[in-house]
Protein backbone atom coordinates (compact mmCIF):
# COMPACT_ATOMS: atom_id res chain seq x y z
CA UNK A 1 0.00 0.00 0.00
CA UNK A 2 2.74 2.44 0.99
CA UNK A 3 4.83 1.52 -2.05
CA UNK A 4 1.78 2.19 -4.21
CA UNK A 5 1.54 5.66 -2.75
CA UNK A 6 5.24 6.25 -3.24
CA UNK A 7 4.99 5.20 -6.87
CA UNK A 8 2.02 7.44 -7.36
CA UNK A 9 3.78 10.41 -5.81
CA UNK A 10 6.95 9.91 -7.77
CA UNK A 11 4.90 9.60 -10.96
CA UNK A 12 2.50 12.52 -10.53
CA UNK A 13 3.84 14.43 -7.51
CA UNK A 14 5.82 16.93 -9.53
CA UNK A 15 2.91 17.61 -11.85
CA UNK A 16 0.54 18.15 -8.91
CA UNK A 17 2.96 20.46 -7.15
CA UNK A 18 3.43 22.65 -10.21
CA UNK A 19 -0.30 22.61 -10.95
CA UNK A 20 -1.13 23.75 -7.41
CA UNK A 21 1.51 26.49 -7.59
CA UNK A 22 0.18 27.73 -10.92
CA UNK A 23 -3.42 27.76 -9.76
CA UNK A 24 -2.46 29.64 -6.57
CA UNK A 25 -0.48 32.15 -8.59
CA UNK A 26 -3.41 32.59 -10.95
CA UNK A 27 -5.82 33.10 -8.05
CA UNK A 28 -3.47 35.60 -6.47
CA UNK A 29 -2.96 37.58 -9.68
CA UNK A 30 -6.70 37.88 -10.31
CA UNK A 31 -7.63 38.66 -6.69
CA UNK A 32 -4.97 41.39 -6.58
CA UNK A 33 -6.77 42.89 -9.59
CA UNK A 34 -3.85 42.68 -12.02
CA UNK A 35 -6.19 41.15 -14.62
CA UNK A 36 -9.89 42.07 -14.82
CA UNK A 37 -11.96 39.05 -13.81
CA UNK A 38 -14.26 39.23 -16.84
CA UNK A 39 -11.19 38.50 -18.97
CA UNK A 40 -9.59 35.86 -16.80
CA UNK A 41 -11.78 34.75 -13.92
CA UNK A 42 -10.08 33.39 -10.82
CA UNK A 43 -10.01 29.62 -10.25
CA UNK A 44 -12.36 30.00 -7.30
CA UNK A 45 -14.88 31.85 -9.47
CA UNK A 46 -14.62 29.16 -12.12
CA UNK A 47 -15.27 26.57 -9.47
CA UNK A 48 -18.33 28.48 -8.29
CA UNK A 49 -19.64 28.71 -11.85
CA UNK A 50 -19.10 24.97 -12.21
CA UNK A 51 -20.98 24.18 -9.00
CA UNK A 52 -23.76 26.60 -9.92
CA UNK A 53 -24.32 25.01 -13.33
CA UNK A 54 -23.41 21.47 -12.45
CA UNK A 55 -26.91 20.00 -12.75
CA UNK A 56 -27.53 21.54 -16.15
CA UNK A 57 -24.05 20.58 -17.37
CA UNK A 58 -24.18 17.01 -16.14
CA UNK A 59 -27.73 16.24 -17.21
CA UNK A 60 -27.79 18.00 -20.54
CA UNK A 61 -24.51 19.19 -21.99
CA UNK A 62 -21.94 16.61 -20.94
CA UNK A 63 -24.04 13.66 -22.16
CA UNK A 64 -24.73 15.45 -25.48
CA UNK A 65 -21.05 16.08 -26.15
CA UNK A 66 -20.00 12.66 -24.94
CA UNK A 67 -22.54 11.07 -27.25
CA UNK A 68 -21.16 12.93 -30.27
CA UNK A 69 -17.60 12.10 -29.28
CA UNK A 70 -18.32 8.40 -28.88
CA UNK A 71 -20.21 8.08 -32.16
CA UNK A 72 -17.62 10.08 -34.09
CA UNK A 73 -14.74 8.21 -32.48
CA UNK A 74 -16.40 4.83 -33.00
CA UNK A 75 -16.90 5.48 -36.71
CA UNK A 76 -13.36 6.86 -37.05
CA UNK A 77 -11.92 3.84 -35.27
CA UNK A 78 -13.70 1.16 -37.27
CA UNK A 79 -13.45 3.00 -40.58
CA UNK A 80 -9.84 4.00 -39.97
CA UNK A 81 -8.74 0.48 -39.12
CA UNK A 82 -10.54 -0.89 -42.15
CA UNK A 83 -9.04 1.67 -44.51
CA UNK A 84 -5.56 1.36 -43.03
CA UNK A 85 -5.64 -2.41 -43.45
CA UNK A 86 -7.16 -2.09 -46.92
CA UNK A 87 -4.43 0.30 -48.00
CA UNK A 88 -1.81 -2.11 -46.66
CA UNK A 89 -3.19 -4.96 -48.73
CA UNK A 90 -3.95 -3.03 -51.92
CA UNK A 91 -1.42 -0.76 -53.58
CA UNK A 92 -4.18 0.64 -55.79
CA UNK A 93 -6.31 1.59 -52.82
CA UNK A 94 -3.30 3.22 -51.20
CA UNK A 95 -2.47 5.24 -54.31
CA UNK A 96 -6.06 6.46 -54.58
CA UNK A 97 -6.77 7.15 -50.93
CA UNK A 98 -3.56 8.53 -49.47
CA UNK A 99 -3.71 11.87 -51.29
CA UNK A 100 -7.37 12.31 -50.35
CA UNK A 101 -6.55 11.60 -46.74
CA UNK A 102 -3.91 14.28 -46.68
CA UNK A 103 -6.16 16.75 -48.49
CA UNK A 104 -8.86 16.04 -45.90
CA UNK A 105 -6.47 17.35 -43.25
CA UNK A 106 -5.69 20.54 -45.13
CA UNK A 107 -9.34 21.59 -45.28
CA UNK A 108 -9.98 24.41 -42.82
CA UNK A 109 -12.67 23.09 -40.52
CA UNK A 110 -14.31 26.46 -40.09
CA UNK A 111 -14.77 26.66 -43.85
CA UNK A 112 -16.28 23.24 -44.32
CA UNK A 113 -18.55 23.22 -41.30
CA UNK A 114 -21.29 25.37 -42.88
CA UNK A 115 -21.50 22.68 -45.52
CA UNK A 116 -21.96 20.02 -42.86
CA UNK A 117 -24.69 22.17 -41.33
CA UNK A 118 -26.25 22.46 -44.79
CA UNK A 119 -26.17 18.70 -45.24
CA UNK A 120 -27.07 17.50 -41.78
CA UNK A 121 -28.78 20.55 -40.27
CA UNK A 122 -28.52 21.00 -36.52
CA UNK A 123 -28.73 17.26 -35.90
CA UNK A 124 -26.05 15.31 -34.10
CA UNK A 125 -24.60 14.25 -37.47
CA UNK A 126 -23.14 17.65 -38.32
CA UNK A 127 -21.01 17.41 -35.16
CA UNK A 128 -20.19 13.77 -35.77
CA UNK A 129 -19.02 14.70 -39.26
CA UNK A 130 -16.60 17.31 -37.91
CA UNK A 131 -15.38 14.82 -35.31
CA UNK A 132 -14.74 12.17 -37.95
CA UNK A 133 -12.91 14.63 -40.16
CA UNK A 134 -10.40 15.19 -37.37
CA UNK A 135 -10.30 11.82 -35.61
CA UNK A 136 -10.19 9.57 -38.67
CA UNK A 137 -6.77 10.63 -39.93
CA UNK A 138 -4.52 9.54 -37.03
CA UNK A 139 -6.08 6.09 -37.02
CA UNK A 140 -5.69 5.44 -40.75
CA UNK A 141 -2.14 6.73 -40.80
CA UNK A 142 -0.99 4.91 -37.68
CA UNK A 143 -2.59 1.67 -38.85
CA UNK A 144 -1.15 1.90 -42.35
CA UNK A 145 2.32 3.04 -41.28
CA UNK A 146 2.43 0.52 -38.44
CA UNK A 147 1.58 -2.32 -40.80
CA UNK A 148 4.01 -1.17 -43.44
CA UNK A 149 7.03 -0.41 -41.35
CA UNK A 150 9.67 -3.05 -40.89
CA UNK A 151 9.29 -6.72 -40.29
CA UNK A 152 10.70 -7.64 -43.71
CA UNK A 153 12.92 -10.32 -42.19
CA UNK A 154 10.06 -11.79 -40.17
CA UNK A 155 7.89 -11.78 -43.27
CA UNK A 156 10.54 -13.65 -45.23
CA UNK A 157 10.99 -16.18 -42.45
CA UNK A 158 7.26 -16.91 -42.42
CA UNK A 159 7.26 -17.19 -46.21
CA UNK A 160 9.90 -19.90 -46.01
CA UNK A 161 7.57 -21.73 -43.62
CA UNK A 162 4.96 -21.66 -46.37
CA UNK A 163 2.77 -18.89 -44.93
CA UNK A 164 0.37 -16.97 -47.15
CA UNK A 165 -0.24 -13.22 -46.97
CA UNK A 166 -3.11 -13.51 -44.53
CA UNK A 167 -1.06 -15.69 -42.17
CA UNK A 168 1.82 -13.23 -42.30
CA UNK A 169 -0.58 -10.40 -41.60
CA UNK A 170 -2.09 -12.17 -38.62
CA UNK A 171 1.07 -13.58 -37.06
CA UNK A 172 3.56 -10.78 -37.70
CA UNK A 173 2.25 -7.55 -39.21
CA UNK A 174 -0.68 -6.99 -36.90
CA UNK A 175 1.12 -7.66 -33.61
CA UNK A 176 4.01 -5.52 -34.79
CA UNK A 177 1.68 -2.67 -35.77
CA UNK A 178 -0.33 -2.79 -32.56
CA UNK A 179 1.73 -0.24 -30.56
CA UNK A 180 1.57 2.22 -33.44
CA UNK A 181 -2.15 1.69 -33.93
CA UNK A 182 -2.82 2.18 -30.25
CA UNK A 183 -0.97 5.48 -30.10
CA UNK A 184 -3.02 6.61 -33.11
CA UNK A 185 -6.15 5.62 -31.24
CA UNK A 186 -5.07 7.64 -28.21
CA UNK A 187 -4.53 10.73 -30.34
CA UNK A 188 -7.79 10.16 -32.11
CA UNK A 189 -9.88 9.98 -28.94
CA UNK A 190 -8.51 13.31 -27.74
CA UNK A 191 -9.09 14.89 -31.15
CA UNK A 192 -12.65 13.56 -31.06
CA UNK A 193 -13.43 15.81 -28.10
CA UNK A 194 -11.95 18.77 -29.96
CA UNK A 195 -13.95 17.89 -33.07
CA UNK A 196 -17.25 17.57 -31.26
CA UNK A 197 -16.68 20.91 -29.51
CA UNK A 198 -15.91 22.71 -32.75
CA UNK A 199 -18.98 21.11 -34.30
CA UNK A 200 -21.11 22.44 -31.47
CA UNK A 201 -19.63 25.91 -31.72
CA UNK A 202 -20.73 26.06 -35.32
CA UNK A 203 -24.31 25.17 -34.66
CA UNK A 204 -25.98 23.21 -31.91
CA UNK A 205 -28.66 23.39 -29.29
CA UNK A 206 -26.87 21.46 -26.59
CA UNK A 207 -23.42 20.25 -25.58
CA UNK A 208 -20.44 21.78 -23.84
CA UNK A 209 -19.34 23.66 -26.96
CA UNK A 210 -22.79 25.18 -27.32
CA UNK A 211 -22.87 26.04 -23.60
CA UNK A 212 -19.49 27.76 -23.67
CA UNK A 213 -20.47 29.74 -26.75
CA UNK A 214 -23.71 30.95 -25.17
CA UNK A 215 -21.89 31.89 -21.97
CA UNK A 216 -19.22 33.79 -23.85
CA UNK A 217 -21.82 35.87 -25.62
CA UNK A 218 -23.22 36.62 -22.13
CA UNK A 219 -19.66 37.63 -21.12
CA UNK A 220 -19.72 34.96 -18.40
CA UNK A 221 -16.05 34.02 -18.66
CA UNK A 222 -16.19 31.90 -15.51
CA UNK A 223 -18.84 29.62 -16.99
CA UNK A 224 -16.89 29.34 -20.24
CA UNK A 225 -13.86 28.24 -18.27
CA UNK A 226 -15.99 25.75 -16.35
CA UNK A 227 -17.06 24.18 -19.64
CA UNK A 228 -13.46 24.10 -20.85
CA UNK A 229 -12.48 22.40 -17.61
CA UNK A 230 -15.10 19.70 -18.18
CA UNK A 231 -14.04 19.24 -21.79
CA UNK A 232 -10.41 18.67 -20.94
CA UNK A 233 -11.45 16.39 -18.10
CA UNK A 234 -13.49 14.39 -20.63
CA UNK A 235 -10.53 14.17 -23.01
CA UNK A 236 -8.28 13.11 -20.17
CA UNK A 237 -10.63 10.38 -18.96
CA UNK A 238 -11.12 8.99 -22.47
CA UNK A 239 -7.35 9.01 -22.97
CA UNK A 240 -6.88 7.11 -19.71
CA UNK A 241 -9.52 4.60 -20.81
CA UNK A 242 -7.60 3.85 -24.00
CA UNK A 243 -4.33 3.66 -22.08
CA UNK A 244 -5.92 1.13 -19.77
CA UNK A 245 -7.21 -0.95 -22.68
CA UNK A 246 -3.80 -0.67 -24.34
CA UNK A 247 -2.13 -2.07 -21.24
CA UNK A 248 -4.56 -4.99 -21.18
CA UNK A 249 -3.99 -5.79 -24.86
CA UNK A 250 -0.23 -5.46 -24.69
CA UNK A 251 -0.09 -7.54 -21.54
CA UNK A 252 -1.99 -10.30 -23.28
CA UNK A 253 -0.65 -10.15 -26.80
CA UNK A 254 2.59 -8.22 -26.63
CA UNK A 255 3.21 -8.08 -22.93
CA UNK B 1 4.21 -30.19 -62.55
CA UNK B 2 6.54 -32.13 -60.33
CA UNK B 3 8.90 -34.81 -61.42
CA UNK B 4 10.15 -37.33 -58.92
CA UNK B 5 13.42 -39.08 -59.44
CA UNK B 6 13.66 -42.76 -58.58
CA UNK B 7 14.34 -43.90 -55.03
CA UNK B 8 17.87 -45.03 -55.83
CA UNK B 9 18.79 -41.35 -56.06
CA UNK B 10 19.15 -40.18 -52.50
CA UNK B 11 20.03 -36.56 -53.26
CA UNK B 12 17.86 -34.39 -51.07
CA UNK B 13 19.20 -31.26 -52.71
CA UNK B 14 20.57 -30.99 -56.21
CA UNK B 15 21.70 -27.74 -57.76
CA UNK B 16 22.56 -27.78 -61.46
CA UNK B 17 24.34 -24.99 -63.34
CA UNK B 18 22.91 -22.29 -61.13
CA UNK B 19 23.57 -18.72 -62.22
CA UNK B 20 22.36 -15.76 -60.28
CA UNK B 21 22.93 -12.04 -60.10
CA UNK B 22 21.04 -9.34 -58.24
CA UNK B 23 19.11 -7.07 -60.58
CA UNK B 24 21.17 -4.27 -62.01
CA UNK B 25 24.46 -5.83 -60.99
CA UNK B 26 26.59 -6.96 -63.89
CA UNK B 27 28.82 -9.27 -61.89
CA UNK B 28 27.00 -12.53 -61.17
CA UNK B 29 27.14 -13.90 -57.62
CA UNK B 30 27.03 -17.46 -58.94
CA UNK B 31 27.98 -18.72 -62.34
CA UNK B 32 27.15 -22.30 -63.39
CA UNK B 33 27.32 -23.57 -59.84
CA UNK B 34 26.41 -27.19 -59.12
CA UNK B 35 26.21 -29.18 -55.92
CA UNK B 36 24.63 -32.28 -54.57
CA UNK B 37 23.66 -33.08 -50.99
CA UNK B 38 22.66 -36.54 -49.84
CA UNK B 39 19.99 -37.24 -47.27
CA UNK B 40 21.43 -37.36 -43.76
CA UNK B 41 24.55 -35.38 -44.58
CA UNK B 42 25.89 -32.49 -42.55
CA UNK B 43 27.43 -30.02 -44.98
CA UNK B 44 29.13 -26.80 -43.99
CA UNK B 45 29.40 -23.85 -46.32
CA UNK B 46 32.31 -21.52 -45.84
CA UNK B 47 33.70 -18.65 -47.84
CA UNK B 48 34.79 -15.05 -47.59
CA UNK B 49 32.29 -12.42 -46.55
CA UNK B 50 30.11 -11.37 -49.47
CA UNK B 51 30.78 -14.58 -51.40
CA UNK B 52 27.07 -15.28 -51.56
CA UNK B 53 26.51 -17.89 -48.87
CA UNK B 54 23.33 -16.31 -47.52
CA UNK B 55 22.18 -15.68 -51.08
CA UNK B 56 22.58 -19.38 -51.84
CA UNK B 57 20.28 -20.20 -48.92
CA UNK B 58 17.68 -17.74 -50.14
CA UNK B 59 17.82 -19.36 -53.55
CA UNK B 60 17.37 -22.82 -52.05
CA UNK B 61 14.48 -21.86 -49.78
CA UNK B 62 12.63 -20.07 -52.56
CA UNK B 63 12.91 -16.45 -51.46
CA UNK B 64 14.99 -15.84 -54.61
CA UNK B 65 14.72 -17.40 -58.06
CA UNK B 66 17.76 -18.41 -60.11
CA UNK B 67 18.46 -16.67 -63.43
CA UNK B 68 19.52 -19.97 -64.96
CA UNK B 69 19.87 -23.56 -63.88
CA UNK B 70 17.74 -25.51 -61.48
CA UNK B 71 17.37 -26.30 -57.82
CA UNK B 72 15.74 -29.60 -56.93
CA UNK B 73 14.61 -30.46 -53.45
CA UNK B 74 13.79 -34.17 -53.08
CA UNK B 75 13.64 -34.35 -56.85
CA UNK B 76 11.05 -31.59 -57.20
CA UNK B 77 12.12 -29.60 -60.22
CA UNK B 78 9.45 -26.98 -60.51
CA UNK B 79 6.90 -25.15 -58.42
CA UNK B 80 7.62 -22.87 -55.50
CA UNK B 81 10.25 -24.05 -53.06
CA UNK B 82 8.75 -21.86 -50.32
CA UNK B 83 7.74 -24.05 -47.43
CA UNK B 84 9.81 -27.04 -48.51
CA UNK B 85 12.89 -26.55 -46.31
CA UNK B 86 13.52 -25.46 -42.75
CA UNK B 87 15.35 -22.13 -42.77
CA UNK B 88 17.11 -20.55 -39.82
CA UNK B 89 18.29 -17.03 -40.70
CA UNK B 90 21.40 -15.53 -39.20
CA UNK B 91 19.46 -13.42 -36.71
CA UNK B 92 17.30 -15.58 -34.47
CA UNK B 93 14.17 -13.56 -35.41
CA UNK B 94 12.19 -14.80 -32.44
CA UNK B 95 8.88 -12.96 -32.12
CA UNK B 96 9.34 -10.90 -28.94
CA UNK B 97 5.63 -10.94 -28.07
CA UNK B 98 5.50 -14.74 -28.03
CA UNK B 99 6.75 -17.05 -25.31
CA UNK B 100 9.36 -19.70 -26.03
CA UNK B 101 6.67 -22.32 -26.56
CA UNK B 102 4.61 -20.01 -28.77
CA UNK B 103 7.67 -19.25 -30.87
CA UNK B 104 8.48 -22.92 -31.24
CA UNK B 105 4.99 -23.86 -32.42
CA UNK B 106 4.84 -21.03 -34.98
CA UNK B 107 5.60 -23.34 -37.93
CA UNK B 108 2.83 -25.69 -36.78
CA UNK B 109 0.38 -22.79 -36.65
CA UNK B 110 1.32 -21.77 -40.15
CA UNK B 111 0.97 -25.28 -41.51
CA UNK B 112 -2.39 -25.40 -39.67
CA UNK B 113 -1.28 -28.45 -37.73
CA UNK B 114 -2.93 -29.24 -34.44
CA UNK B 115 0.01 -28.51 -32.16
CA UNK B 116 -1.95 -29.44 -29.06
CA UNK B 117 -2.01 -33.02 -30.24
CA UNK B 118 1.73 -32.87 -30.81
CA UNK B 119 2.33 -31.40 -27.36
CA UNK B 120 4.02 -34.50 -25.86
CA UNK B 121 6.47 -34.56 -28.76
CA UNK B 122 7.09 -30.83 -28.44
CA UNK B 123 7.66 -31.19 -24.69
CA UNK B 124 10.19 -33.89 -25.37
CA UNK B 125 12.06 -31.68 -27.82
CA UNK B 126 12.01 -28.77 -25.40
CA UNK B 127 13.68 -30.89 -22.76
CA UNK B 128 16.17 -32.24 -25.26
CA UNK B 129 17.04 -28.63 -26.08
CA UNK B 130 17.31 -27.82 -22.34
CA UNK B 131 14.43 -25.36 -22.66
CA UNK B 132 11.79 -27.06 -20.53
CA UNK B 133 11.95 -24.63 -17.62
CA UNK B 134 11.73 -21.68 -19.98
CA UNK B 135 8.77 -22.59 -22.16
CA UNK B 136 6.71 -19.73 -20.75
CA UNK B 137 9.54 -17.18 -20.70
CA UNK B 138 9.85 -14.45 -23.30
CA UNK B 139 12.86 -14.31 -25.64
CA UNK B 140 14.22 -11.06 -24.21
CA UNK B 141 14.63 -12.76 -20.84
CA UNK B 142 16.98 -15.38 -22.25
CA UNK B 143 20.64 -15.63 -23.14
CA UNK B 144 22.02 -15.63 -26.69
CA UNK B 145 22.71 -19.36 -26.60
CA UNK B 146 19.18 -20.14 -25.48
CA UNK B 147 17.70 -17.90 -28.14
CA UNK B 148 19.74 -19.69 -30.80
CA UNK B 149 18.49 -23.03 -29.52
CA UNK B 150 14.90 -21.81 -29.65
CA UNK B 151 15.38 -20.63 -33.23
CA UNK B 152 16.95 -23.98 -34.05
CA UNK B 153 14.07 -25.88 -32.49
CA UNK B 154 11.60 -23.69 -34.37
CA UNK B 155 13.39 -24.60 -37.60
CA UNK B 156 13.14 -28.25 -36.63
CA UNK B 157 9.41 -27.90 -35.97
CA UNK B 158 8.83 -27.14 -39.63
CA UNK B 159 9.13 -30.89 -39.95
CA UNK B 160 11.24 -30.53 -43.08
CA UNK B 161 14.05 -32.97 -43.78
CA UNK B 162 16.46 -30.39 -45.14
CA UNK B 163 17.54 -27.63 -42.73
CA UNK B 164 19.41 -24.51 -43.81
CA UNK B 165 21.21 -22.91 -40.87
CA UNK B 166 22.80 -19.52 -41.56
CA UNK B 167 25.59 -18.94 -39.03
CA UNK B 168 23.47 -20.30 -36.18
CA UNK B 169 26.27 -19.93 -33.65
CA UNK B 170 27.80 -16.81 -35.18
CA UNK B 171 26.74 -14.48 -32.39
CA UNK B 172 27.98 -16.66 -29.55
CA UNK B 173 31.14 -16.39 -27.47
CA UNK B 174 33.55 -19.29 -27.81
CA UNK B 175 32.58 -20.94 -24.51
CA UNK B 176 28.87 -21.01 -25.31
CA UNK B 177 29.67 -22.06 -28.85
CA UNK B 178 31.71 -25.00 -27.60
CA UNK B 179 28.75 -26.07 -25.47
CA UNK B 180 26.46 -25.81 -28.46
CA UNK B 181 28.85 -27.99 -30.48
CA UNK B 182 28.91 -30.60 -27.75
CA UNK B 183 25.17 -30.50 -27.58
CA UNK B 184 24.67 -30.68 -31.35
CA UNK B 185 27.14 -33.54 -31.81
CA UNK B 186 25.32 -35.46 -29.08
CA UNK B 187 21.98 -34.81 -30.74
CA UNK B 188 23.03 -35.51 -34.32
CA UNK B 189 22.48 -39.28 -34.21
CA UNK B 190 18.81 -39.02 -33.31
CA UNK B 191 18.07 -35.87 -35.34
CA UNK B 192 17.79 -37.69 -38.70
CA UNK B 193 17.94 -34.54 -40.76
CA UNK B 194 20.05 -33.14 -43.55
CA UNK B 195 21.81 -29.94 -42.62
CA UNK B 196 23.43 -27.15 -44.62
CA UNK B 197 25.36 -24.99 -42.24
CA UNK B 198 26.95 -21.62 -43.02
CA UNK B 199 29.83 -20.65 -40.80
CA UNK B 200 32.91 -18.45 -40.65
CA UNK B 201 34.51 -20.74 -38.11
CA UNK B 202 36.64 -23.37 -39.85
CA UNK B 203 37.13 -25.37 -36.68
CA UNK B 204 33.39 -25.57 -36.28
CA UNK B 205 32.93 -26.54 -39.93
CA UNK B 206 35.39 -29.41 -39.68
CA UNK B 207 34.17 -30.64 -36.32
CA UNK B 208 30.52 -30.82 -37.35
CA UNK B 209 30.52 -31.70 -41.05
CA UNK B 210 30.72 -34.66 -43.35
CA UNK B 211 31.64 -32.36 -46.20
CA UNK B 212 32.66 -28.75 -46.54
CA UNK B 213 31.81 -26.53 -49.49
CA UNK B 214 33.94 -23.48 -50.00
CA UNK B 215 32.21 -20.80 -52.03
CA UNK B 216 34.50 -18.31 -53.66
CA UNK B 217 34.27 -16.12 -56.73
CA UNK B 218 30.98 -17.69 -57.73
CA UNK B 219 32.34 -21.22 -57.69
CA UNK B 220 32.26 -24.05 -55.22
CA UNK B 221 35.10 -26.26 -53.96
CA UNK B 222 34.46 -29.37 -51.97
CA UNK B 223 36.39 -31.12 -49.16
CA UNK B 224 35.45 -34.28 -47.32
CA UNK B 225 35.99 -34.59 -43.56
CA UNK B 226 37.25 -38.03 -42.61
CA UNK B 227 36.35 -38.12 -38.97
CA UNK B 228 34.30 -40.99 -37.60
CA UNK B 229 31.06 -40.36 -35.75
CA UNK B 230 30.14 -40.01 -32.96
CA UNK B 231 32.53 -37.10 -32.56
CA UNK B 232 33.54 -35.12 -29.55
CA UNK B 233 34.58 -31.51 -29.19
CA UNK B 234 38.03 -32.69 -28.01
CA UNK B 235 38.83 -33.70 -31.56
CA UNK B 236 39.61 -30.14 -32.60
CA UNK B 237 43.07 -30.77 -31.15
CA UNK B 238 43.77 -33.74 -33.43
CA UNK B 239 46.61 -33.16 -35.85
CA UNK B 240 44.56 -34.18 -38.94
CA UNK B 241 41.99 -31.61 -38.04
CA UNK B 242 44.60 -28.93 -37.64
CA UNK B 243 46.11 -29.90 -41.00
CA UNK B 244 42.74 -29.61 -42.64
CA UNK B 245 42.20 -26.20 -41.15
CA UNK B 246 45.49 -25.00 -42.60
CA UNK B 247 44.53 -26.32 -45.99
CA UNK B 248 41.13 -24.63 -45.93
CA UNK B 249 42.63 -21.36 -44.81
CA UNK B 250 45.02 -21.50 -47.75
CA UNK B 251 42.12 -22.21 -50.09
CA UNK B 252 40.15 -19.25 -48.84
CA UNK B 253 42.95 -16.73 -48.92
CA UNK B 254 44.88 -17.70 -52.04
CA UNK B 255 43.76 -17.39 -55.61
CA UNK B 256 43.95 -20.54 -57.65
N1 LIG C 1 19.19 -7.80 -51.73
C1 LIG C 1 20.38 -7.59 -52.34
N2 LIG C 1 20.47 -6.76 -53.40
C2 LIG C 1 21.65 -6.56 -54.03
N3 LIG C 1 22.79 -7.13 -53.66
C3 LIG C 1 22.78 -7.98 -52.60
C4 LIG C 1 21.56 -8.24 -51.88
N4 LIG C 1 21.86 -9.10 -50.88
C5 LIG C 1 23.18 -9.36 -50.97
N5 LIG C 1 23.73 -8.69 -51.99
C6 LIG C 1 25.13 -8.77 -52.42
O1 LIG C 1 25.41 -10.09 -52.75
C7 LIG C 1 26.68 -10.48 -52.30
C8 LIG C 1 26.56 -11.72 -51.47
O2 LIG C 1 25.85 -11.46 -50.30
P1 LIG C 1 25.59 -12.55 -49.19
O3 LIG C 1 24.81 -11.92 -48.10
O4 LIG C 1 25.02 -13.75 -49.82
O5 LIG C 1 27.08 -12.86 -48.71
P2 LIG C 1 27.57 -13.84 -47.58
O6 LIG C 1 28.49 -14.81 -48.21
O7 LIG C 1 26.42 -14.41 -46.84
O8 LIG C 1 28.42 -12.87 -46.67
P3 LIG C 1 28.58 -12.88 -45.07
O9 LIG C 1 29.57 -13.96 -44.78
O10 LIG C 1 29.15 -11.54 -44.76
O11 LIG C 1 27.26 -13.12 -44.46
C9 LIG C 1 27.25 -9.30 -51.54
O12 LIG C 1 28.16 -8.65 -52.38
C10 LIG C 1 26.06 -8.40 -51.30
O13 LIG C 1 26.45 -7.06 -51.37
MG1 LIG D 1 25.59 -14.13 -44.86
Amino acid sequence: MTTNWKNWISEYGLFLLVAICLISLWEWVVVKGMVPSFIVPSPSKIWHALVENIRLLMIEHVPATLYEVLIGFGISLSGGLLLGIGMYFSKVLEKILYPFLIISQTIPLIAISPIFIMWFGYTIWSKVAVTILIAFFPIVVSTYDGLKSGGQEYRELLMTMGANRWMIFKKVQLPMALPSILSGVKMSVVYSVVGATIGEWLGASEGLGYFSRRMSSNLQADAVFAAIFLLSLMGLLLFLCITFIEKQILKKKLR
Amino acid sequence: MTEVIGLSDLSILRIKNLSFSFNGKSKPIFYQLSMDVKAGEFVSIIGPSGAGKSTLFKLINGLLEPDEGEIQIKGNKSGSRLGSVGYMPQKDLLLPWRTVLENVILPCEILKEDWRKKMPVIQEWLSRFDLSQYENAYPDELSGGMRQRIAFLRTLMTGRDLLLLDEPFGALDSMTKRNMHRWLLGLWGELKKTVLFITHDLEEAILLSDRIFLIKDGRVYERKVHLARPRSTEQIYHSELIEMRKELEKLIHHDN
